[in-house]
């Protein structure tokens, strides 16, 4: 017979057990105006929790882009201060949260699909639902009982498939932004726990910790290259029997004391 | 004729226009019979195209029952056997 057929015969049959519910069929325009309502409420909460979980994941998405670029300028530091092994840690590590970041912007392109499909069929439905009100008024005020039948049918079927097309749009939307919720939830632990990438310079970043380690280091190396160039400044000219202005310039002039400052400040 | 296509509304398609429809119908309903997935996404695909090309969108506030109704774009094997009821193996 064809899946579209079938399709439409199934809409249809199940139409026709829901006017039958009614002795008045007249009845069946008021009951099914209030489900229309109902209905149309249900839609434009799914559109706002389809709107939101899009929301979350756009955050998540700035969070993980924020940390690339951490990652990559760690990467930097790192290869600048010579240290090859942790650039390449730093670049891996880039390279697994990217990953994160495609994932992030396919969901991401899901749920805006679902939402842009399911504010069209809520403008739809409106449309549907408010001419609906003014036929079934119409209906009622105009045709006996046994006339209103037939155009009640055709109104009711119309509407009643228009209400199982959007019913079902926002169970898969609501299918969808669960299982997203699910997952954005669970990256938001990852990102919590540090393990997914050592997030957002927390505690448990060890490359940065390497590389402070590292300018604390080389900070150690200048102030103790500074200490002794002091001490043998200083030590000179008092065995001369100098000045005592002359152990006062050092420190001042020191070039190597001015050349610390920007050191352990830009590491 | 009025054909819906699921999820994004009814076309008015010429009487003329359907028995084209119907051998593309043919072919989609094969290939929920054969479960046969590639197909299937393929004949959903050619006969959702061709009903947008042949249809004219009916005004939204328009309240008409469809003749035809045709499953969403994207839609999946499962979904389809979902709305025919025979979510099995005996077909309806």
């Amino acid at each position: 017979m064809g899946v579209m057929k079938r399709v439409s015969t199934i809409f249809r049959a199940k139409a026709n057990k829901a006017l039958d519910k009614y002795e008045d069929p007249r009845e069946t325009l008021d009951y099914s105006y209030q489900t229309q309502l109902e209905l149309l409420q249900k839609v434009r909460r799914g559109v706002a929790d389809v709107a939101t979980s899009r929301k979350r994941v756009e955050l998540q998405m700035n969070q993980v882009q924020q940390n690339t670029d951490k990652l990559d300028r760690q990467a930097r530091e790192a290869l600048a201060a010579g240290r090859e092994d942790l650039a390449r840690e730093a670049l891996g590590r880039k390279a697994s949260v990217q990953t994160q970041l495609t994932d992030l912007q396919t969901q991401y392109a899901n749920l805006q699909g679902e939402e842009e499909k399911l504010t069209a069929a809520s403008q739809r439905l409106q449309a549907k639902v408010d001419a609906f009100r003014v036929r079934k008024e119409t209906i009622k005020a105009t045709y006996t009982a046994a006339e209103a039948q037939t155009r009640i049918n055709e109104v009711f079927t119309g509407i009643s498939e228009e209400m199982s097309d959007v019913g079902l749009a926002i169970q898969r939307a609501e299918d969808k932004t669960e299982q997203m919720k699910a997952r954005a939830g669970a990256i938001d632990e990852l990102m919590a726990s540090g393990a997914l990438n050592d997030a957002l310079g927390g505690p448990h970043d060890d490359i940065q910790a390497e590389l402070d380690r590292m300018g604390a280091t080389s900070g150690v190396d200048a102030e103790l290259e500074r200490m002794k160039a002091e001490l043998a400044g200083s030590s000179a000219p008092k065995q001369i029997g100098g000045a005592p202005g002359a152990a006062d310039s050092v420190p001042q002039s020191g070039p190597s004391f001015s050349k610390d400052q920007p050191g352990p400040g830009g590491a | 004729m009025i054909i819906r296509i699921m999820g994004e509304g009814q076309l008015e398609v010429a009487e003329s226009a359907i028995e084209e429809l119907n051998k593309l119908d043919t072919r989609l309903e094969a290939a929920v019979e054969s479960h046969d997935e590639p197909a299937f996404g393929a004949a959903l695909e050619a006969l959702l195209a061709r009903a947008r090309e042949v249809g004219t969108a009916l005004p939204a506030e328009a309240i008409e029952p469809s003749d035809l109704i045709l499953p969403r774009e994207g839609a999946t094997i499962e979904e389809v056997r979902d709305l025919l009821g025979d979510g099995g193996l005996i077909p309806g």
